[in-house]
């Protein structure tokens, strides 16, 4: 199969997505009035609430919403083979992350452009809040862990990668005090400095005492390492206690000294990443060599595909973006459709690189079948695979494969660096809020919440024993990422169709998503909780136990109060809100 | 023709990656600003200022703020009755 062919499908699928269902929506399901006076316009303050051109506002909710996430997710998938993940990614896109995505910001905007958390708790109570808190909660750990083991991984796999990476640090430094200091524009010298590091990966990839390889140093994968440990598990452990260390530093820091400028020069790791890629797919013309469908797989794709792609496919996480920022700056509330449904096919298209970039690596279909021979095996190298993929398409381009796969390890370390670093500051402020909301004083307090934070992530990734030792559980809670992620997904898909019966509105289109995700999410836990990590299941794990019970008992409450809301138990509170 | 469209695509670029980071610096300055105007009157609150006297006669060049900050923080009255700027 031609992957040019493939793509254009794709992509073709997303125009008629935009062009005609997104239309529809606006109009018949969300009635949009391009008359409504939006948030940015009533409580303009400079600050949170500017009104901003539509096209400007996309490219922040897109540059915002895009990360390591849509890249992970489906080269994990493709394990079922490329034709289940490429369907859900496409199909997502349109009728679930799209409706979703466009959904929380018309929501949000009718409503003063407050967050769903904030909406959730209007709607459906206190209860609802402390809900949404918790499984806020517990979705950041996951990313929080995740991610350093991703990290950790790519570091290991890539040490080229490893100076240029952490060059980025002083240099984003530099910028964030000049801009702020001294008022200089950032554009020039954040390009500047993603040249530094582009030619650091150059000189890296060439000279190899650049290269910061912790396993060779203790002797290669079979020597021992520190603590009884082999030396492939102590270099994780490092790189992770290094990483958290950082994170720690990283995230009570003020926004605009690190986050922000680092944040600057990753949007153009995303322009530039996506233009090499698809610029590299048109020259290379590749064929697909892994088959449409895996037969015998030893996981079935039914629940987990839908879980294992969540960012990419439809993201709980999206809405937060959406309601929190893009809704305070929509100019015209006709503007969310743009934005909003359109920032989720952006999504979708880096998705779909990704997936092709992977499933066009391999000479055969048996050489796929062999590097991606179990799930778990997927999980492992799924990441790995796709630097490697998205490095042959850069060669396309005439760039030396052992630069672009530098080059692309940066790109991923860096969005996984500031995904972990937003996540990190978002876990303070959710455990703060729960300790303001259940009166525990010290966590109220940045230090106290930031440690609480690091050190939970840094048990759930050291302890669980991944298939491969020590420091390997991070990627053992991917699905249990893409539950909680869909879980808060189901949640706004929720609140958006009790605010569409309360208007009186057939809400059909946005309930069929919500069942279809909560269904998925339920069955998924279902089967891992309890014939997977339970104590009496051959690979039991009590910590993901735990967890994924947690998880589970959220699901259902959820479940629960959806019916409730729907058949109109708060419906006396939702008449006082809309007389408020 | 080319030039000026290629330059209006830069600074559309440059306005997107820069929406964020101008929020958080405006952010920043206006909770120095919050800050400053504590300091200025914090008799009103209750806190001794031994410059009250002199710090008052900014008080007509605050009214306009005073007015945006009340709103700011979700109330569309002004919170005291020594300030009725509505």
């Amino acid at each position: 199969m031609n992957a040019i062919l493939v793509a254009i499908l794709g992509l073709a699928v997303f125009v008629l997505g935009y062009r005609y269902y997104s239309k529809f929506i606006a109009e018949r399901i969300y009635r949009l009035d391009p008359n409504y006076v939006t948030p940015a316009h009533k409580y303009k303050d400079g600050v949170d609430f500017v009104p901003t051109n539509k096209f400007v506002l996309w490219g922040h909710h897109f540059t915002s919403v895009a990360g390591a996430a849509p890249i992970l997710g489906p080269a994990i998938a493709v394990y079922w083979g490329w034709l289940p993940a490429f369907l859900w990614v496409v199909l997502g896109t349109v009728f679930a992350a799209g409706i979703h995505d466009f959904g929380t910001l018309a929501l949000s905007v009718r409503n003063k452009g407050q967050s769903i958390g904030t909406i959730a708790e209007k709607f459906i109570g206190r209860r609802g809040k402390i809900l949404f808190l918790f499984i806020i909660l517990t979705l950041v750990l996951m990313i929080n862990a995740v991610f350093a083991w991703v990290i950790a991984n790519l570091f290991i796999t890539y040490p080229a990668s490893i100076v240029p990476v952490f060059i980025q640090i002083p240099l984003a430094i530099w910028i964030g005090y000049a801009a702020y200091k001294r008022n200089v524009r950032m554009l020039v010298p954040s390009l500047l400095a993603l040249a530094v590091m582009y030619l650091g990966a150059i000189v890296t990839a060439e000279v190899s005492w650049l290269q910061i390889d912790l396993v060779s140093y203790m002797g290669g994968e079979e020597a021992a390492g520190l603590f009884g440990l082999g030396s492939v598990s102590t270099a994780f452990m490092i790189w992770i206690v290094i990483l958290l260390i950082y994170v720690y530093i990283a995230s009570t820091l003020p926004v605009w000294k690190l986050l922000q400028p680092r944040d600057f020069i990753n949007s153009h790791q995303l322009t530039v990443g996506l233009i090499i890629m698809y610029a590299g797919l048109l020259l290379t013309n590749p064929t697909i060599s892994a088959p449409a469908t895996n037969g015998d797989a030893d996981t079935s794709w039914l629940p987990l595909l839908f879980i294992t792609i969540a960012c990419g496919a439809i993201s709980g996480f999206h809405g937060l973006v959406s309601s929190g920022t893009s809704s305070k700056q929509l100019d015209k509330e006709t503007d969310a459709r743009f934005v909003g449904y359109f920032g989720a096919v952006g999504e979708g298209i880096l998705a779909l690189i990704s997936i092709l970039a992977v499933v066009t690596l391999f000479n055969s279909a048996d050489e796929f079948t062999a590097t991606y021979s179990s799930f778990n095996e997927a999980n492992a190298t799924g990441l790995g695979n796709f630097v490697e993929g998205a490095a042959v398409l850069a060669g396309g381009l005439g760039i030396p494969e052992n630069v672009a796969t530098t080059i692309v390890s940066i790109i991923v370390v860096s969005f996984a660096a500031t995904t972990l670093d937003t996540s990190v500051r978002l876990m303070r402020y959710i455990i703060a809020e729960i300790g303001s909301e259940y009166k525990v004083q010290p966590l109220t307090k940045k230090h106290v919440a930031t440690s609480v934070a690091v050190v939970s992530t840094a048990a759930l990734v050291l302890i669980p024993e991944g298939p491969n030792g020590f420091g390997s559980g991070g990627y053992l809670i991917w699905p249990l990422f893409g539950t909680s992620n869909q879980l808060l997904a189901g949640i706004s898909l929720l609140l958006i169709s009790i605010w569409l019966k309360r208007r009186g509105i057939n809400y059909i289109a946005t309930l069929i998503p919500m069942i279809f995700l909560l269904f998925m999410t339920l069955y998924a836990m279902f089967v891992q909780v309890f014939f997977e990590w339970a104590w009496y299941a051959e690979e039991s794990n009590l910590l993901l136990f735990i967890l994924g019970a947690i998880i589970f008992v959220f699901s259902i409450w959820i479940i629960i109060t959806s019916i409730q809301a729907l058949s109109g138990k708060f419906d006396d509170e939702l008449e006082k809100y809309r007389n408020d | 023709m080319m030039l000026d469209k290629a330059k209006k695509l830069v600074r559309f670029y440059e306005e997107v990656l820069e929406m964020p980071h101008r929020t958080e610096v405006a952010r920043e300055l206006r909770d120095q600003d919050d800050m400053f105007l504590l300091l200025l009157y914090s008799e009103m609150i209750g806190i001794p200022n031994p410059v009250y006297y002199y710090t008052l006669e900014l008080y007509p060049h605050i009214i306009e703020d005073f007015h945006d900050w009340h709103l700011r923080m979700g109330m569309d009255k002004s919170p005291l009755t020594g300030i009725r700027c509505c």
